[in-house]
């Protein structure tokens, strides 16, 4: 009888061990899962990737004037990299910051945007200048030899690649991301080409308050 | 692709007709429009609603306001937008299929002068079925996200306002 029931005894208590080894183990990865989510829905800012976006470049604005990273600090900075050729997004995202910011009031000029060519071939000074004008907002645009422009992307983060077309020309494959950038160049958030200019301008009155 | 209509200046200016050619037939075609260009750029998007009642496929586009007119289609893959010429448009039987920004346009290339908030400028829609069609295009401003506003809109006609390039609401 003993040694009939010591098995069946035994085996209840393993099925016992295992479950709440099982059930801490759950425990633990809804925890893990948990920070994992909170850490977020603080959203990009609060991570590595928020830290690692922006960082230092030299290029040269629509006036022909040097720009560097340090000059662009000391007002928040909206910085979206795109190409004049571009019919649609850029166009579209220029047009949406210009409006977003027509909505801050009297907080407008503590805002700028930034468009910096990924088509640095066909982008120059001079093409830049008659484009960006076409906006209602303050746009510093960018441009420069094409490593300098290389090296600001990389600092962003951001992806571009020539895709030749049928008839010679080409397209640029570009990054569309809006950066919302703090007075001290440090990344904050960043918009959608989704995004409306409603949605930035609500988003941007909270953060420059 | 190319366009034979080179008809410089009387040409870009064929709107009663034309409107009326774009309802014959099988395919009806509405809200012709584009933006008008932020200075100095050379390329330019359009944009049609288009509606085969058995169904069709718009295969080509050709205009005299640019040397070079493609289809094409603009997705994001993640955050990265990308640009690809398409060889066609499906338009399913009796569905309405909208050309506009954020997805399928239609590309300009070599603008032969830039486009301007109020102009109109005529555009060839090449079908499997249907043929060629022409429809009138009319150039909104620089940062339009659709047509202008239908009969009861103030700007109904599209002949208000030339020459304005302030930014759109939307």
């Amino acid at each position: 009888m003993a040694r009939s029931s010591k098995p069946k005894a035994a085996a209840p208590s393993f099925v016992l061990i295992a479950t709440v080894f099982a059930g801490i183990l759950v425990l633990v990865a809804g925890v893990l899962i948990g920070v994992a989510f909170r850490d977020q829905a603080k959203g990009v800012a609060g991570s590595a990737l928020g830290a690692a976006i922006g960082g230092k470049f030299s290029l040269v604005d629509q006036n022909g004037n040097n720009v560097t990273d340090s000059d662009l600090k000391g007002k928040w900075q909206l910085v979206f990299f795109g190409y004049t050729h571009c019919p649609d997004v850029c166009p579209t995202a220029l047009n949406d910051l210009s409006l977003a910011l027509d909505q801050l009031g009297a907080k407008k000029s503590e805002v700028g945007i930034v468009f910096i060519s990924v088509d640095p071939a066909r982008d120059t000074p001079d093409v830049l200048k008659s484009y960006v004008e076409s906006f209602g907002g303050p746009i510093e645009a960018l441009t420069g030899p094409p490593d300098a422009v290389a090296e600001a992307a990389k600092d962003y983060k951001v992806f571009y690649a020539k895709h030749p077309r049928a008839d010679g020309g080409y397209d640029m494959d570009h990054s569309a991301l809006i950066y919302v950038m703090d007075p001290q160049g440090r990344f904050t958030a960043a918009f959608t080409p989704d995004d409306t200019s409603d949605t930035m301008a609500a988003r941007l009155k909270k953060l420059v308050g | 692709m190319r366009s034979t209509l080179l008809a410089l200046g009387a040409g870009l200016m064929l709107s009663c007709s034309a409107a009326a050619l774009a309802q014959s037939g099988d395919v009806a075609i509405t809200n012709a429009w584009a933006r008008a260009t932020p200075g100095g750029a050379q390329t330019a998007a359009a944009y049609v609603t288009i509606e085969a009642a058995s169904g069709d496929r718009l295969t080509g586009v050709s205009t005299p306001a640019a040397q070079q007119a493609d289809l094409h289609s603009m997705t994001m893959d993640g955050s990265v937008m990308k640009m690809r010429q398409v060889d066609g448009i499906d338009l399913p039987a009796g569905k309405k299929v909208t050309l506009k920004p954020g997805g399928y346009h239609i590309m300009l290339t070599g603008l032969a002068q830039p486009l301007a908030a109020g102009q109109s400028f005529p555009l060839t829609l090449d079908f499997a079925k249907a043929g060629a069609r022409q429809v009138t295009v009319s150039v909104q401003t620089v940062g339009a996200m659709g047509p202008a506003p239908q009969a009861g809109g103030e700007s109904g006609n599209g002949m208000s306002m030339p020459g304005m390039d302030m930014p759109a609401h939307h």
